[in-house]
Formats: structure tokens, sequence, C-alpha cells
């Protein structure tokens, strides 16, 4: 029996440790007239999808900074949970977040834990605007719930209304990674699209998310279809390898891919004489000499050591969108998370809301919680991006 | 002092695994209707109980029929999938959340059994760690087949197709499973009562198993096959009764937690999660029911802790490091000769705790 008791008292000695660390409260209201906006990121920080937790977590400080050097009545505070790029991880930072008392949550970076981070947040009200999760699963059915990128499948859309408009081939391969949301979602777009205008997809050819070595099949595929153009809406680092592998056996088709080609040209030991005249689809450019752009990139350089991608920017662009979401809402001090999110959605949709960012400029957002801004193309000429 | 038999002392062993699920829900509730605990253990309350039936669940296969599975995420995930269907089936004909809850648990727990079996009649048969291999290979093929499959529903029935554009649903018709998107869009059923009641059967079922006359046999057949098969057990038979016992329970744990999330992918029931729950195993001692449960709460809990520090980059690699600091110290004969000195030595210990 004395056992039985002492078991019990651990237990309970163990659940009341647990539950002190619920209680934490922070005073989010001001001191001098400024009010504090608390922002929880989430995204994977650990794991296979890290570097682009890391992007967004580092374009979002950045921004931060910015905003809290301006001392304009508004100061963010900024706190940012890894997920690992797993759900159920996702629901359990997001949660701690709101033992942190947060009022807006950012991210989630990958799409599948955003899912269901956003039921939750919809079901608790927190304005969430996410920088990179491109599902349209992400915000269905949910009006708290606005994205930074595109959806996939416009993405798709957009890209073979790019291939048509600009008469680049009638005969297409498309090789994309059947294990992943992402790269699924806009070839299915793509495929569609392209049904509809016309364009021939001669090769559909996949890859399980666990393979991504050898790509021979799929590109012997497409060379033998007689695919004038591979579009590829993967990851840099296997495309990296179906442009080495296409460069060894000698086929020499136009390479298309969407933003997550953006950054190939920084892998090491790749060589970028092969992505020469690759055309991939990005929001974002980091060789810019435009003023802003240039100065997030130094000062990215400066403080992490190498050139921000896209998810970087989104992330920035996040952060100055919930920003000038803020400068237009009246009584901010005296809001709670719900009231602050209503507010937010009510500026989002206003249809006025206009933001100038990096990945875009006069970006506004439907109800359906899509962003809407440009699409940009650009070709790799010479070792750098040059617009289409 | 007095003197237990061995019987006796069996059952009280299992009596106090019962005790510590109810004390610690009970604990749990109040601290809930106190609104003392913070929103981040709430979050973890199912995730635990489906963690503590899994390791209870791989225990009974490695601990006490000593077969080595590498691949129960993979059970786990056909629960979880076909609950998760189940549920969204019975969404108009059954209003009732619990009633829905319950009977995709059910169905969890069939289709994982089915798989089990399916694993089972040719593997187990064999001399060998054949399982170990097959289950490995088993976890991936269900991995990458449900990362393939679109399935949908609308008035005529189940649609199920390779391509989204294949699924031909009608008007009032929805995509439960979309490929690697997995399942969006799920109505969370789950609780932390049904979580707590499914880890009681849970217990009743493996501690009554155990016992039984095929426990017995079970457990003979883990410690010496020949000999067993010498006094006439059949061991296909009773590796059978425990190996699908197992894939049924995980298939159930899998239907509760597919229900607490609002989306699940396949990619989510990988050789790493199976590899985790291996660990909970281990870490909890080969064999040892409460062990598999306190060792299942605690080692979900500590990387959610870990946060509550500063320590963001870190908090993966220290979660690693206690990991084998733990391993290390559990196999460490002094610190366990020092543990011995401060609880009493417990005489003629059984492995079924």
């Amino acid at each position: 029996m004395k056992k039985l008791l002492t078991i019990v008292l651990v237990l309970a000695l163990c659940l009341a440790c647990f539950a002190g660390c619920g209680g934490k409260k922070d005073d989010a209201t001001a001191d001098d007239g400024t009010v504090t906006i608390k922002i929880g990121g989430i995204g994977p920080l650990t794991g296979g999808a890290a570097t682009y937790g890391f992007a967004t977590e580092y374009g979002a400080q950045i921004a931060v900074d910015e905003i809290n050097a301006l001392n304009s009545g508004i100061k963010i505070e900024y706190d940012f949970q890894d997920d690992t790029g797993v759900a159920e991880t996702s629901v359990a930072a997001y949660n701690e977040l709101k033992d942190w008392d947060v009022d807006v949550i950012y991210g989630c970076t990958t799409t599948a834990p955003c899912v269901a981070v956003a039921s939750e947040t919809f079901a608790d009200r927190y304005f969430q605007l996410t920088p990179s999760a491109s599902s349209p699963d992400v915000t269905a059915g949910k009006n708290n719930v606005f994205q930074m990128c595109f959806t996939d499948p416009n993405q798709g859309a957009t890209a073979a209304n790019f291939v048509k408009d600009n008469s680049l081939a009638t005969k297409v391969g498309v090789i994309y990674n059947n294990g992943d949301a992402y790269s699924t979602g806009i070839a299915q777009g793509f495929i569609a699209k392209a049904g509809e205008l016309g364009i021939e997809v001669v090769a559909e050819q996949t890859f399980p998310a666990d393979t991504t070595t050898d790509f021979n099949v799929q590109l012997t595929a497409c060379k033998d279809a007689g695919a004038e153009l591979v579009f590829m809406p993967i990851y840099y680092g296997p495309a990296s390898l179906i442009l080495q592998q296409a460069d060894q056996m000698g086929y020499d088709p136009i390479f298309f891919g969407g933003d997550g080609m953006d950054g190939i040209l920084s892998i090491e030991g790749f060589d970028t004489s092969l992505a020469e005249g690759l055309m991939l689809l990005t929001p974002f450019n980091a060789t810019s000499t435009e003023e802003r752009t240039a100065n997030f990139v130094n000062t990215y350089k400066e403080r992490y050591g190498e050139v921000p991608n896209q998810f970087a920017a989104d992330g920035y662009d996040c952060i100055y969108a919930i920003y000038e979401a803020c400068l237009k809402i009246e009584g901010l001090a005296d809001m709670d998370h719900a009231q602050l999110c209503e507010a937010l959605i009510a500026v989002f949709t206003s249809g006025d809301f206009k933001v100038d960012g990096l990945t875009g400029t006069g970006m506004t957002w439907q109800v359906n919680g899509e962003v809407s801004k440009e699409a940009m193309v650009v070709e790799i000429v010479d070792g750098v991006y040059v617009q289409k | 002092m007095k003197t237990l038999n061995a019987k006796q002392k069996t059952s009280l062993n299992g009596f106090i695994n019962y005790g510590i699920i109810i004390v610690a829900y009970v604990i749990m509730q109040l601290l809930l209707a106190g609104d003392a605990l913070s929103n981040k253990m709430q979050s973890l309350l199912v995730p635990v109980c489906c963690y503590i039936v899994m390791a209870i669940s791989l225990n009974l296969t490695v601990g006490i029929l000593g077969e080595l599975s590498l691949g129960h995420a993979g059970f786990m995930s056909l629960g979880a999938f076909s609950g998760i269907i189940t549920a969204a089936a019975l969404a108009n004909v059954m209003p009732n959340p619990i009633l829905r809850l319950v009977i995709a648990i059910v169905v969890g727990a069939v289709i994982g059994a089915i798989g089990g079996a399916v694993i089972g009649i040719p593997v187990l048969r064999l001399r060998g760690d054949y399982l170990a291999i097959v289950t490995l290979a088993f976890g991936e093929i269900i991995k990458n087949i449900i990362n393939v499959l679109y399935i949908g529903i609308d008035s005529e029935g189940l649609h199920i197709a390779t391509k989204e554009a294949n699924l031909e649903l009608l008007e009032d018709g929805i995509a439960i499973v979309k490929g690697p998107m997995g399942a969006v869009g799920v109505t969370k059923l789950a609780t932390f009562t049904v979580g707590a009641v499914l880890i009681i059967i849970t217990l009743i079922v493996v501690q009554n198993l155990v016992n039984s006359r095929s426990g017995r046999a079970i457990l003979a057949i883990r410690d010496n096959r020949i000999a067993a098969e010498s006094v006439g057990i059949s061991a296909t038979k009773y590796k059978m009764m425990a190996f699908v016992t197992s894939a049924a329970i995980a298939g159930a744990a899998g239907a509760l937690f597919g229900l607490n999330y609002s989306s699940t992918t396949a990619a989510k029931f990988d050789f790493n999660t199976s590899i985790l729950i291996l660990v909970f195993v281990v870490l909890g001692g080969l064999g040892n029911i409460r062990g598999s449960i306190i060792a299942a709460a605690l080692l979900y809990i500590l990387p959610e802790m870990l946060r509550s520090f500063n320590i963001t980059e870190y908090r993966m690699l220290i979660y690693a490091v206690i990991l084998i600091i733990v391993m290390l110290v559990g196999n460490n004969s002094q610190i366990k000769s020092l543990f011995g000195k401060i609880i009493p030595k417990k005489k003629g210990e059984s492995v079924n705790g």
C-alpha cells in the first residue's frame, strides 16, 4: 500500500509541476501609450524542412526589429516555436504560444501543420497569416486565415498560362513529387490548366518523397515522349539532380519550376551553368537592385550569413502586413485576441488595404484568404535572375 | 510485511496499472475543472493517451511475444485513416460524436487487426527476425499507398482513386483523403475521457491475455520455442494471437489519434514514429507494461516541456541526450543497486508488471 501511495504522490507532484508551467501571464498593454502586439510564429526549426522554418523565422525577425526601431506606437513582441514540420507538434507549439498570450499567429511554414493549426485558430479566434503554406485547404472554410504566398493550383495555372502566352512549347512533360502536397498541388493545377489551353501534357512522371536521387526513368520518359518543356514544381534540391542527369543524358528541353526552385543557384557544389535557361515562378528576386530588397538582403546576409530565399521575404512581408493592418485599427490597446482577429479580418478584406512588400507591390487579399499579387517569371541568364 | 503468492502479486500489479490511469485521469479532470492546466498540457492529453496505448500494444509484440516490430506506426496509420473515413462517412447518419468516435475506433481496430493478420500469417511461421524486416517494409508500403490514394464520399458512397480528378464526386461529395495532403478538414472528435477509457480497455485486454493460459503459452514461446513446441504448444497460433491483438490495439490508438487533429498525413506514420514508440517500450522496460505507460507519457511530454526554457535550437538535441542518459543509467548496475537500497527489493517480480 505504501508503494501505491508513493506512486500517487509522485504522480500528483509531476502534474502539479506541469500545471504550474501554464501560469505565466504577461501584461500586453502599454506603459507610455505604445501598444504591444504579440506575434507568435510556428515553423520547423528541426527536421528535414528546417531550412524553410529558419528562413521564415529570420525574415520575420528582421521586419520585427525594423518596426520596433520606428517607435510608431506599436511594438511587436515576437516568439517563434519549432513544430518539426509535423501537424501534432504544430498544434502543441500553437498552444505554447497561446499560453504566452499571443495576439496574432504568424505561420505555419509548411502546409500540413498549417491546416491543423488553422482549424484551431479558427475555433479560438486568432488571426493567422501564413508566409508559405500554399494549399487551398489552409484557408478553406476559415475566415481568419490568410496567405502571403500563391496557392498551389494558382501557381500551376499561372505557369501554364505563361507557357501558352509565350508559346514556349506545345508538348510538355511534368515531373513532380507525389509524396508532397505542394508539388502535387502545383502539378495538378498545371495539368488541368494546360488541358484547357490546349497544351499537350505528353509525360506525367512522379517520384515518391523518399527516393529523390535518381531521375533517369522520369527524364527518359519525357525525352521519349518528345517533351519540349519539362515542368517540375519541386524543391531545388532534387531539381538540381534532374538538371545534372538531363545534362548527362544529353536531353536539353526548357526546364520550368515553381517557387520552390528559388535557391538553386546557392547550392554548394552545383554547377550553375546547368541552370542556365531555367525558368521559375518566384515572387522574390534576391539579386534585385531595388532599395528595400537590397537592404533586406544585406541585413539578412550580415546577420545569418546566407542569401535570403522567398520564404524569408514572404515572412518579412507578413510582419509588415500585420503591422500596417494594425495601424488602421482604432482602439487597438483595449482589444483581446478575438476582437483583434475580427478587426484584422475586416482590414484585410476591406479591398482598399494594400501592402507593398518584397514579394509584390499593392498586395491585396480576397475574402477566402488568398493573396492577389503579380506573379513573376524569371529566367536564369549568366547565373542571375532575369525577369521575363 | 505480509507475503503474497505469485497469483495475487500479478493481479495486484495489474490493479496498480488501472489505479495509475484512473488517478491520473481524475487529477487531470480536477485540474481542468479548476482551470489550472495550461493550453499546451490540455492539447497533449489526447496524444499522450494514444502513445500510451501504442506503447502497450508494441510491448505486447516486442516484450511479451519477443518478436521485433519496426513498423508499428503502419498499423496506427491504417487505424487513423480508416477511423477518419468511418467518422466522415457516418457524419450525416449519426449525430452523436461520442458514438461516432467509438465506432471509428472499433473500425480502426478491425482494420489494424486485418493488417496484422495479413502480415502475421506468412511471417510468424518463420523463425528468426523476419517480422522486423517485414513490418519495416509494411510501414513504408502503407505510407506510400496512402500517399497516392484519393478517397471521397458522396450520396452514392465511397469513391477511391489514385488521382484527384478521377474521384468523380457528385455535388454533395467531399474528398476525405487527398493523397500527399492526407486527410484534411477532419472533424475533431477525440476526447480525453475516451482516450483514458481506451487505455483502460487496452490494459484489460493485454493484462488478461498475458495472465491467461494463452499468455503463458506466449511467454513460453518467447523464452524457448523448441521447449514450448515439444509440450504441444502451437507457436504460430499463439504468436498470431499476440501479434493480431497488438495490431488491433495500434489501429484503435491510430483512430483516436487521427480524429484528434483536423489534418493527418500518411508521412506522419513513418519509420521515425515506429522507432519513437519502440523507444518508449525499451526505456520503459521490455515486458513491463507499467514502464511503457510511464515512459510513453513522460517521453512524449518531455520535448514539449523543454519549450518552456529558452533553448529553441537545442530542444531536440537535449531530448536526444536525455534519452541516451536514461538508457545508460537504466542499464548501470551501480545506479540500480543504489535505487535498490532506497526502494525495498521486490522479490520474485514477474515480467508482466
